[in-house]
């Protein structure tokens, strides 16, 4: 018996429309409040009294809309679809991202990207990109499940070095990079957005975990919470 | 520790990103309701516990959470290389 099987991927289905999935605008109505994930911690009351300088400064970029879009790379029709919506195209290089605007889109593996864009927009895309895109095609709304942290600062990096196991070096980590790691025994997308700038996606679970983990983190260095 | 190279992500990470999954290239039978319990159960639990070459799937689990196969050596723990599901190792042990 030969040991060593190695089926081939099956060939993309380029020529079905998108199934008719139920859609639902997950934004609450204008009367209702909406509470990211970092609601209790009340970071605005944080930024007013706490310290105006530091070495590493936080905002949370709370409420956006997060759409996760996956499909094969092969289908033309879905690369086509999501560059007609997005106005760019989807990130296909591994560990890369792309944006215009508030509207950016990280690589998360070959068939899977995080698009991250106003939470009010996220059903009009989402909507735009089911009409948009043809073939084997997913969008699942995600917005409530993770928020955005934006470390920045001289020592945000020093903050990284404690809390990932991944190379943050230049020389590793350009500018303009995204990689999904373990942060702080949890786990981030972290993408580069600056010299001294990360955006950490996190899911909402660990919100306050690493809510504390970050005020520990920072102590050294001096905090900052921006509101 | 492992250091891993993903073949999806195209560089290498620390093992902590990963799990093992055991032996790589487990022929499902094609027909489960009509083959004999034998079969089923040399699928389901019948492993490899090689001394050398042994082909093992791996995810990247913290990472792109993507599966793939690895060749890695029993003893020495030298990884010989990593390769997507579907593809064909070149490093197999003399028969
Ligand atoms: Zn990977």
């Amino acid at each position: 018996m030969s040991d060593i099987i190695a089926p081939t991927k099956p060939a993309a289905v380029e020529a079905a429309p998108v199934a008719t999935v139920a859609l639902m605008d997950q934004l609450p109505s204008a009367d209702i409040r909406a509470e990211s994930p970092l609601y209790h911690a009340d970071l605005a009351t944080v930024a007013k009294q706490g310290p105006k300088t530091g070495g590493v400064t936080l905002q949370e970029h709370k409420l956006l809309g997060h759409l996760v879009i996956r499909g094969n790379q092969d289908n033309a029709g879905f690369l086509a679809g999501a560059r007609a919506v997005l106005g760019f195209d989807l990130p296909t290089q591994p560990l890369t991202a792309a944006e215009d605007g508030a509207l950016s889109v990280r690589w998360i593996a070959p068939d899977e990207w995080l698009v991250i864009m106003p939470g009010k927009e996220a059903f009009e895309l989402e909507n735009r990109l089911r009409a948009a895109m043809s073939g084997h095609v997913a969008i699942v709304n995600v917005s409530g499940g993770q928020t955005v942290l934006e470390l920045s600062g001289p020592d945000a990096r020093a903050v990284l070095k404690k809390s990932t196991p991944y190379d943050v070096h230049d020389r590793n980590f350009p500018v303009g990079k995204v990689v999904t790691t373990v942060f702080a025994k949890s786990q981030a997308v972290i993408r580069r957005t600056g010299e001294q700038n990360w955006e950490l996606v996190i899911r909402r679970s660990f919100a306050d975990y690493l809510w504390l983990w970050l005020q520990d983190a920072c102590a050294e260095f001096g905090l900052v919470v921006k509101d | 520790m492992f250091y891993i190279y993903c073949p999806h992500c195209g560089e290498h990470r620390e093992e902590e990103e990963f799990h093992a999954k055991g032996q790589a290239h487990l022929a499902r039978p094609l027909d489960p309701d009509n083959c004999t319990d034998h079969e089923w159960g040399e699928y389901l639990y019948m492993r490899k516990n090689p001394r050398g070459l042994h082909h093992e799937l791996w995810i990247h689990a913290t990472g792109c959470r993507k599966f793939f196969n690895m060749t890695r050596d029993t003893v020495s723990y030298e990884i010989k290389e990593v390769y997507k599901v579907g593809e064909r190792p070149t490093v197999v042990a003399a028969s």
